[in-house]
Order: structure tokens, then C-alpha cells, then sequence
């Protein structure tokens, strides 16, 4: 039987070519698409995490609510204990302590006189302690362009826009006029020891990267820190586990009184992540929702014009004593192979380009020429096991769909008229 | 019809003679306040959401347009300096030896974490030159008689478009002030919690500035000395004195 059905439709290509090219288109764009989302969602989400959220924050009640304003005044303190407890209690995720900082960069002449000045907002991070963790999340050493990695504590990394900007080289000594932890006006020197390029349009225009301890001493934060971030070893964020341990955390700092007792946030619950998190979850059965309404329309209309075409085929084999049932099953077992074939190289299109834009990605640097948003400009694709079955079964499902409404005519042809309808 | 004019002149001539009179008052203040040449050592007590903090300061002022702090403790601030030349300001800060000029933004900053910005250290603070006055009435404060005098602005290089000023009606000494941006939003209030006569001046000693949109208690600023008259080498007034 299938084996006549798989004859039939090859030896006519109006019966084959044309769903198989629809079935095809459909599943390669759905495919493509689920992995580009896919992509940028995840790449969203790990750039943000790694500058800005962790997988999970901890940082003070206050800090939380007026994290917009790097409100250093409410900073933790005792950060050395603090990291210590949590390093124990959850060692399954790196922890590591920083300060968000902005304000001025002062460049001084021969005279030491303002020379040029721009404002610019940075972190400070674990550069020159043995742990390696924060070399590892932001992977500063391969984006050093120029000069060398930050080894003594007043060494500054400053991103390629701003070095532009000022006119400064490596090894010049710049000023940072910021605020102190006791909101008095701080001015501190530092030396650049090399300049970076994130890729990061919201970040290359006025970024600098300096060493966590020279920072806590220019800020008067000894043994404080803005935030302690937290992210998962296989770097990958995992709601329901953040959750949990925000849980655990929260459960023995639950002082909410104290604006200064530390409090954990997840990934999910900051800098309203939570809309691209909840869209990206549910990205996948809205893509199939839109895939199998469309293509079943597309499929059912051309199920339609096919029996037009067929009435007489159908009429015929009518005539000769085919049960209306078996035309009707013959025809869904059609759409069933033609679902299969044009599903199977769509799904393979689909992941050949998935993986192509995976490997070299698309540089959409001049789109965020102006965004705040911190992603990388280098948009990939990811593929991930899904994008093999977000096309497949979907296509599959249209196609019979398709076929199965308007097959739905063969039912209401009536044998007593079929030779009239024949001659006419 | 007649009646209705001469009402309104009435009204008029009252409203011109209450500005004269606030006039007259505001420029009494200010008589009070000025002096050639002052030394004063001051104590900032800020009190912020998490801590208590002091900064003490000596300070010399030369006239209106002329000023030389430097800061002696904690030991964090001490050896930090600040000019002021008319309308410019700058810093020196030991940490980084530099002396930069504060402008823009930055004049906007929070004065040492206090309550008062690097904006409120720059204000001119000859009021009559700025501002129009009017007498709003008379009212009682810490069982001083003081008249109620609303300020309004004349010129648009001032930072608060309307103030609200209680003058002190026996020792010209502004006793209460309130500062509001364009929107009518307070922004600022001070309050003068002791005045002393010292060298034939009353001088309020210990005020409490208050930013009315920072959450804390506020900053006390106390004058521990104040002497007029004082000889102040000119080149205490240059950037150079800013290093030494």
C-alpha cells in the first residue's frame, strides 16, 4: 500500500512537489528561527549575567531596591565572612565579589592640569588575586587588544572607545572621580595597563574593568562590596536550582527590618529579565502553535485545490468500489510521507543554517550602536536538541491536518451521482 | 469705578511698600552676614543611613567671591583642599595629588556625603542680587518673632527658584530656609538650631541642612571658631596653596 501511495506521488509532482515544498520552507524558516531566538535569548541572558546579574545577587535589602542608582553607600560589608558562609553552604556555584562604580575619567597634561575628561561606569573584579574565576566568566585576557592584563591593584583595563576618546595609551595614569562609599567626592589614580573590546556596544563606549581590592581602596570599602555575584559551573542558568538556593540564602537572612542584611536575587527576578525568560520558555510551543495554524491553512487550501484537481481521480475510484474511507485514509497516509519527507530535509536545512549562524553569527553592531542593553554585538544561533524536533513534528502535524480537512469532501460525494458528475 | 482704581492702588502701593520692606530687611541680613576677611573651624556631623560621620574644616573666606577650605579630620578627608574663585571650584586631593576643577555634573555631588552639594558651597550668597522678595507675615519660631519672606528668583543661574525664609526680626539672622526647585518640589531645608554674638555679629552656629529627597537625619554644621577680620596671605587664594 505505501509502497503504491510512494509511487503515485512521485510519478505526480503536483500530488508531491508542492506540499513537500511547503512542508520543506515551513520547517527549515521554524527550525531557523527557534535556533536564532534561541540564540539571542541565550546570549541576552548570559551576557547579562555575566556583567551585570550572576545567575543569582546577593547584596544588601537596600542595595536591591536602588540597584539602578550603584548606590555604594549601601554597600555589604563584612564581604569576607559573608563570602566564606556561602562558599560553603552552595560550592557548587562560583562566587564572586564586585563593585559597580561610575563617574569621571580625568586625563592630566604635562602639568597635571585637566587635559580631557569623559564620564564612564565600570566593575571591579578579582583581577589580581591567584582565583581566576572572573578571568574565566567575562573572559577578559582574550579581550585585551593592547597592553596587558590588570596585575597590581591600581591597574585599570579601559575599553578601545573611551581610549579613543581621551587620547590616552597604555601606561598613561588617569584620574577616576567617583564617590566613596561615604558619598564623599574620591579622586584616585590609575595606570592603564591595557585596553579591552567586549564586543558589547553598550558597554565598549565607556567601560573600564578595574581590580576589585585597588577599588575597595579608592572607594573606602574595605572589606565591602556592591554585590557578591553567584553563577553556576556549567555557566548555564538554571531557574528552579537558583530559586532554591535564593530560598536557602534568604531563609537565614530573613531580618527584613534591616536594610542592610543581605538578601539573594535571581537571575529571573532582576533588571526585568523575568519577560525574556517567560518568553523564551514559552517561545517554543508558540513557534509550533504558529507553525501548525499557518501551515495547516497553507496545506488545507492546497489539500483543496488538489481535490478539485483529483475530483474525478476520486470519482473514479469511487465508481469502482472504493470505500470512502479508504480514499480518505489513502490520502492522509499521502500527507503522512510527504509530512516525513518535507520535514526531514527541512529540519536539516533548518540546522545546517542553525549551526552555520551558530559558528559564525551575525554582527549587529551597527543595530546597537545606540542600545543599553548589554548583549554581545556578534549574534549566534544555538542549536540545541530541540531545534530537531521543533520543524519535524510540527510539519508533520500540519500536513495531516491539511489533508484531513479538506479530505473531508470525499465524504460528501454521493455514488448515485458520480456518473453525472463523471460525464459532466 | 472710581472705587475700583483707587483699590488697586491701594493694593499696589501696599504690595511695592511690603517689597521695600523686605528689601530692606534681606539687605539687613546680609549686612550682618558680611565681612571683609573670616577664619572659621567647622565640624559636619553627617548623618547618614548607616553611620554617623564628622569632618572638621578650617575655612578662610575673603569677602563673597573668595574661599580656602581645607579639611583636617578623619584622617580619609584630612589634607583634602577646595578653592573657590567666583564661579569656579577646585579640589585637591591627596590621594591622587591632583587638583581638578569641579564643573558641571559634578557640582551637583553630595559635599562629603552631607547633605549639601558642591552647587550650594558655590551659590552667591548676596540674596538681594538674585532674588525678589516679598513679605509673607509674621510668624514664631524656637520663641524667635521672625517675619516670613518668600524669595523668588531673578535670574535663572541660581540653583533653587524659590525660597521660603524666616528672618529673625531682632537679630537679622536667617533662622529657617527652605528651597525649592522650578516644580515647587522642596529640595533643601535649613534650620538654625543656636546663634551666637561673637565680634559684634550674630552668627548662627549650628545649622541643620536637610536634603528633603535623601532618606537620613540630615547634617549638622557646627562653627566651633569664627574670627573676622583676619589677615589672609593672597596667595592662600591660588591653586598653588592647593598642594602646599
Amino acid at each position: 500500500m505505501i509502497k503504491f501511495i510512494l509511487k503515485g506521488l512521485l510519478r505526480d509532482r503536483s500530488k508531491f512537489l508542492f506540499p513537500v515544498l511547503t512542508v520543506f520552507s515551513g520547517v527549515m524558516l521554524t527550525v531557523f528561527l527557534y535556533s536564532w531566538m534561541n540564540g539571542v535569548m541565550t546570549e541576552i541572558i548570559r551576557t547579562t549575567a555575566h556583567f551585570q546579574t550572576g545567575h543569582v545577587k546577593i547584596t544588601t535589602r537596600a542595595y536591591a531596591k536602588e540597584e539602578a542608582q550603584i548606590p555604594n553607600d549601601l554597600a555589604l560589608t563584612d564581604v569576607d565572612s559573608l563570602l566564606t558562609s556561602v562558599r560553603l553552604q552552595f560550592p557548587d556555584i562560583y562566587w564572586v565579589p564586585r563593585i559597580r562604580f561610575s563617574g569621571l575619567i580625568d586625563v592630566p597634561d604635562e602639568k597635571g592640569e585637566t587635559k580631557k575628561q569623559a564620564p564612564v561606569f565600570g566593575i571591579a573584579v578579582d583581577l589580581t588575586g591567584k582565583n581566576e574565576t572572573e578571568n574565566k566568566i567575562l573572559d577578559i585576557e582574550n579581550k585585551i587588544v593592547s597592553g596587558r592584563m590588570a596585575v597590581k591593584p591600581f591597574d585599570i583595563l579601559v575599553s578601545t572607545l573611551l581610549v579613543e576618546k581621551l587620547g590616552i595609551t597604555v601606561g598613561d595614569n588617569i584620574t577616576l572621580i567617583s564617590t566613596t562609599m561615604n558619598g564623599s567626592l574620591v579622586m584616585w589614580n590609575f595606570i592603564v595597563a591595557g585596553t579591552v573590546n567586549f564586543g558589547i556596544s553598550g558597554l565598549d563606549k565607556s567601560f573600564i574593568i578595574a581590580d576589585f581590592s585597588g577599588m575597595q581602596k579608592a572607594l573606602d570599602m574595605e572589606n565591602c562590596a556592591g554585590e557578591i555575584l553567584g553563577f553556576f559551573k556549567n555557566d548555564l542558568y538554571q531557574k528552579e536550582k537558583s530559586s532554591e538556593i535564593a530560598l536557602a540564602f534568604n531563609s537565614n537572612y530573613n531580618d527584613k527590618n534591616n536594610e542592610f542584611s543581605p538578601v539573594m536575587t535571581t537571575l529571573y527576578n532582576q533588571n526585568d529579565l523575568s519577560s525574556i525568560i517567560d518568553m523564551a520558555s514559552k517561545f517554543t510551543g508558540i513557534i509550533a502553535f504558529i507553525f501548525i495554524g499557518a501551515m495547516s491553512v497553507v496545506l488545507w487550501n492546497s489539500g483543496l485545490l488538489s481535490g478539485l484537481r483529483r475530483y474525478g481521480e476520486f470519482g473514479v475510484r469511487l465508481a469502482m468500489g472504493e470505500t470512502k474511507k479508504h480514499i480518505y485514509g489513502s490520502l492522509i497516509l499521502e500527507s503522512l510521507i510527504t509530512g516525513i519527507i518535507g520535514s526531514v530535509i527541512g529540519t536539516i536545512a533548518g540546522l545546517a543554517i542553525g549551526y552555520y549562524l551558530e559558528y559564525k553569527g551575525i554582527n549587529m553592531a551597527s543595530m546597537f550602536k545606540n542600545a543599553t542593553l548589554t548583549v554581545d554585538n556578534v549574534i549566534r544561533a544555538d542549536v540545541t536538541i530541540y531545534s530537531y524536533f521543533i520543524g519535524f513534528i510540527p510539519g508533520i502535524c500540519a500536513t495531516i491536518l491539511g489533508s484531513a480537512i479538506s479530505g473531508i469532501n470525499i465524504f460528501k460525494r454521493n455514488t448515485s451521482q458520480l456518473f453525472k458528475e463523471l460525464e459532466a | 469705578m472710581k472705587m475700583y482704581s483707587f483699590t488697586v492702588a491701594v493694593a499696589a502701593l501696599f504690595l511695592l511698600n511690603q517689597q521695600q520692606d523686605a528689601q530692606n530687611i534681606i539687605k539687613k541680613v546680609e549686612k550682618n552676614r558680611y565681612s571683609d576677611n573670616k577664619y572659621v573651624v567647622s565640624t559636619m556631623i553627617i548623618h547618614g543611613r548607616r553611620a554617623v560621620r564628622k569632618i572638621k574644616a578650617k575655612s578662610w573666606i575673603k569677602g563673597e567671591e573668595k574661599s580656602f577650605t581645607e579639611y583636617i579630620s578623619p584622617a580619609r578627608e584630612r589634607g583634602t583642599k577646595m578653592l573657590k574663585i567666583k564661579d569656579n571650584l577646585w579640589m585637591y586631593s591627596p590621594s591622587s595629588d591632583r587638583i581638578i576643577r569641579i564643573s558641571g555634573n559634578m557640582l551637583r555631588q553630595s559635599l562629603m556625603g552631607s547633605d549639601l552639594t558642591y552647587e550650594d558651597m558655590m551659590e552667591d550668597p548676596v540674596i538681594s542680587s538674585h532674588y525678589s522678595s516679598v513679605i509673607l507675615g509674621d510668624t514664631i519660631i524656637t520663641n524667635r518673632k521672625c517675619w516670613k519672606i518668600k524669595l523668588k528668583a531673578r535670574t535663572e543661574d541660581v540653583s533653587y527658584k524659590k525660597r521660603i525664609i524666616l528672618v529673625d526680626k531682632e537679630r537679622f539672622v536667617i533662622l529657617q530656609d527652605e528651597r525649592y526647585a522650578k516644580s515647587g518640589t522642596l529640595l533643601r531645608k535649613v534650620s538654625v538650631k543656636k546663634m551666637e554674638f561673637i565680634q559684634g555679629k550674630w552668627i548662627a552656629t549650628h545649622i541643620i541642612f536637610k536634603d528633603m529627597l535623601k532618606r537620613g537625619k540630615g547634617t549638622e554644621f557646627i562653627i566651633n571658631e569664627i574670627k573676622y577680620n583676619v589677615k589672609i596671605p593672597s596667595y592662600r587664594f591660588s591653586k598653588s596653596s592647593l598642594k602646599r
